[in-house]
């Protein structure tokens, strides 16, 4: 039973993807860009996460059921948040 | 070596065809529990959210409490330690020598350990600081309860993480004590690849922890 | 012509306390949780009992208002949490479903028992908070009252809850593995039996959904420990956001609870009439898409809540989506029915019951799901008629028919046809009884969760709690006659009832390891018109061709 053997410096490359990105997103907290702070800072998390995912744990390599399953789980979570602020969002402000 | 040589087949139970199908099993079941861990967590995202852009003032202010190179050193301990657990994995599947595995193993149980007491100290001076949500809560600022909220919520996900590396020691100690008898190699090592997933997952849920919580406001 | 002979099955195999205890066999875990849903069931039903009794009269004379406040919620937490949510999969889906994919067993044997071992510790936190003084909240937690105000037994019934939301995780989890690893040879997708993917859906909607409920579950437990003040108005806090969370699985929990009675119906309406399922492709896809919908329908609890008119219009259009698959599956049923042989074995009594049934309480879903009349039968006995016509009328009445079904494959014996099927008809007309006044009284403006009510309203809960007694009683006679099968019915053939599917294809009781050889699939699921041509004499083993 052989899984896909990823060479080491694919490891080490994003470990050190990870960790510039970890210094770059608290660096870019102490500037003030607007909305987009939120906006970047998102994005770099997700991209961190993306590496860990598709490399540390193999997703890259794997079938198409895991990246289904992967996938899906991110939906979900975006499905909840994404409906409840609808009605958060949508309230009618107090006078 | 003798050990090597029994070790790493796997025994296939009864109700698998093949060793493949039992390593299929086993490898989307760590997968499916993985996506119920995303939504438990997302449960608690959710009310980050909603609050947030409620109260974004507030909760730029309350975050301005945290420590924010504890919380980045605590990210780059985790990350660190995705890296080992990776390695280990890693050795298991090139058949290398099994303390290769269990070096790699325990700097990971290491890091975690690491980055559980950096935590624990971040609770006590908050704590300390009376940040702890309760009767107990100090908090210079006309926003304190909104505060009080943002608090809540740090200890609530950070708490739960916590518990959740605190799963991870203890698997992970639990894989230390099964290489040492010898039993991952390149034929079977799928609880190592197993409790690298998991250990990976934790790591993620912190990517988002660190910075919803501890960057927000600090412009 | 008698040709069962005495052969070691799953149920002599060993024998003793721990081998019980201890089993990791899908089959005899599925039988230690027949018996623990069986007594909560009883449990909830006595809460009803109580309940009904009280409403006999307008005034609040057999119970005070704080105790009524327990009786309803205990009954609404034994019933969805220890009953429902289980029942279906963690009985008939554990003994069935690897026999249905020619599997040994499931594919986390160990998880399995270890899911029952979670039900029972849930079960027992939650009984003992009930005997220790009961929770009041409803079964919906609602906070702040939940968090903040209440003074009963918060804090154990949560864990109670929090623990057994795992046992259905494990269980969904366990489901959907074995059916994307442990398919026979040539059984595709599209040949699976339509149980298979009933209870597919279903564990797609519990690994998603009930985590959430765990996660805010513990966050009311926490509130009310440690201060964690998330939903605390007085932080700021939102109740609105307690209720989405909640509904967020409670919702979707429904579906949990319906999709495994769709599953038995489906194989229960083809056996009985004798015929291939007419829509195959479309039963399986509604499977899904319910699972898919309903997630996306939760605010449909909320509309007066104070939620937000726009997202109340979202979850509204989704709400009347939703119902379609739903009604998809009606069709395809009646469909089969038509020009079927029917036969009226008290499974198929049980099915037809369910298909009238469901959709009376589906079509008042509708109703619910418009926002205009939802402000008007909101919080009103519609509401609890509605759900009741779907729970009981819907999935209790799949379960017993399931069980009825299956009988003779799990136990090896057969029930006493007569008074199976007079019981059936009595649990239907005891069912109507019940709950038709109250779509009435609903209508009419009685609230829920009151226990005094103005004095017109008298005549209808008059009716609905003599309908209790019926209902009561048909549910006592398969409790009697099935425990009196055990022993004194006759032995059942392997396939007593000419029906489709691998389960049919071993003995009754079947043997440990489910089959001899794997079996190999080369036809669909349900080839009624070529793969049995006569209909069994009892006893007698039909040739498959």
């Amino acid at each position: 039973m052989a899984g896909h053997v990823v060479p080491v410096r694919i490891y080490l490359a994003v470990f050190a993807a990870l960790l510039v990105l970890t210094g770059v997103t608290t660096a870019i907290a102490f500037v003030n860009l607007g909305p987009m702070n939120v906006v970047l800072m998102l994005a770099i998390a997700v991209t961190k996460a993306t590496l860990v995912v598709l490399y540390f744990m193999h997703v890259r390599y794997s079938s198409r059921l895991t990246w289904v399953v992967v996938s899906g789980g991110f939906v979900w979570l975006v499905v909840i948040i994404l409906f409840t602020m609808s009605d958060v969002a949508t309230r009618p402000s107090l006078p | 070596m003798a050990d090597r040589a029994h070790s790493a087949a796997a025994h296939v139970a009864h109700h698998f065809d093949d060793a493949e199908q039992q390593h299929g099993a086993a490898a989307l079941g760590m997968w499916v529990f993985l996506v119920t861990e995303v939504m438990l967590f997302g449960g608690m995202f959710t009310a980050y959210v909603v609050y947030r852009s409620l109260f974004p003032d507030a909760f730029g202010h309350a975050s301005s409490h945290l420590d924010v190179r504890l919380g980045t050193i605590n990210t780059a301990v985790l990350i660190c330690s995705s890296l080992t657990m990776a390695l280990a994995v890693h050795a298991a599947q090139i058949g290398a020598d099994r303390r290769r595995i269990i070096a790699w193993l325990v700097a990971t149980l290491l890091l975690g350990t690491t980055f559980l007491g950096i935590k624990a100290y971040e609770y006590a001076h908050k704590i300390h600081q009376g940040l702890a949500p309760g009767p107990a809560f100090t908090y210079a600022g006309a926003d304190a309860r909104q505060a009080e909220l943002f608090f809540s919520i740090y200890f609530a996900m950070t708490g739960t993480h916590a518990f959740h590396m605190v799963i991870g020691a203890g698997v992970l100690t639990w894989l230390i004590v099964q290489a040492r008898r010898g039993r991952f190699g390149r034929a079977y090592y799928t609880p190592v690849e197993l409790g690298g997933l998991y250990w990976h997952f934790v790591d993620i849920a912190w990517i988002f922890l660190f910075p919803l919580l501890y960057l927000i406001g600090r412009h | 012509m008698d040709i069962v002979e005495r052969r070691p099955d799953y149920l002599n195999a060993d024998y003793g306390v721990r081998s019980w205890l201890l089993t990791t066999d899908h089959k005899r875990i599925a039988l230690l949780y027949l018996v623990s849903i069986t007594v909560m069931f009883v449990i909830g039903g006595l809460f009803a009992a109580a309940i009904r009794l009280e409403l006999l009269t307008p005034r609040g004379d057999v119970v005070q208002a704080d105790t009524y406040n327990k009786l309803f919620t205990m009954h609404g937490i034994v019933m969805i949490f220890f009953f429902l949510i289980p029942s279906i999969p963690a009985v008939l889906g554990n003994f069935l479903l690897p026999m249905m994919i020619g599997a040994r067993d499931l594919a986390f044997p160990r998880l399995n028992l270890l899911s029952w071992y979670v039900y029972l510790v849930g079960a027992l936190f939650t009984l003992w908070a009930m005997i220790t003084g009961g929770v009041d909240t409803g079964w919906t937690f609602y906070t702040p009252y939940s968090t903040a105000a209440a003074t009963t037994k918060v804090i154990p019934t949560a864990v109670g809850v929090f623990i057994t939301g795992f046992s259905s995780i494990l269980t969904g989890l366990n489901f959907i593995v074995t059916v994307h690893t442990m398919r026979a040879p040539g059984l595709t997708w599209f040949r699976l039996p339509l149980f298979v993917w009933a209870h597919y859906a279903m564990s797609l909607i519990a690994i998603l959904g009930t985590p959430v409920l765990t996660i805010t579950i513990a966050l009311v437990g926490l509130e009310r420990l440690l201060h964690l003040g998330i939903f605390d108005p007085a932080l700021g806090g939102d109740p609105l956001l307690f209720q989405h969370l909640f509904w967020f699985y409670s919702h979707p929990a429904v579906y949990i609870m319906i999709l495994p009675a769709m599953g038995v119906i489906s194989e229960v309406v083809t056996c009985f009439s004798r015929k291939r399922i007419f829509g195959y492709a479309f039963i399986a896809s509604s499977s899904l898409l319910i699972a898919f919908l309903g997630f996306l329908v939760w605010g449909h609890h909320m509309y007066v809540s104070g939620q937000s008119m726009y997202a109340g219009l979202v979850f509204s259009f989704l709400s009347f989506a939703v119902a379609m698959p739903s009604a998809v599956k009606v069709f395809n049923w009646t469909a089969t029915l038509y020009k079927g042989s029917i036969a009226w074995d008290s499974p198929m009594l049980y099915a037809l019951g369910f298909i009238g049934l469901f959709t009376l309480g589906g079509l008042t879903g509708i109703y619910l799901a418009a926002l205009g009349l939802d402000v008007h039968v909101h919080d009103t006995y519609f509401v609890v008629a509605h759900f009741h016509y779907i729970m009981v009328g819907g999935a209790i009445m799949g379960y017993l028919g399931g069980l009825h079904f299956w009988w003779p494959k799990i136990t090896g014996r057969m029930y006493p046809e007569g008074l199976a099927k007079v019981a059936g008809i009595i649990v239907f007309l005891g069912f109507n009884l019940t709950f038709f006044p109250q779509f009435i009284l609903g209508y009419l403006g009685m609230p829920r969760r009151y226990h005094v009510y103005p004095d017109e309203f008298q005549v209808l809960n008059v009716l609905s709690t003599a309908g209790t007694s019926i209902l009561g009683f048909g549910y006592l006679l398969p409790l009697l006659y099935l425990t009196w099968s055990l022993r004194y019915g006759p032995k059942a053939a392997a396939n007593p009832w000419g029906a489709a599917g691998l389960e049919w294809q071993t003995p009754s009781p079947p043997p440990t390891e489910n089959f001899s050889e794997t079996p190999r699939v080369i036809h669909e699921a349900y080839d009624y018109e070529h793969e049995i041509t006569i209909r069994p004499q009892e006893g007698v083993e039909v040739p498959v061709g």
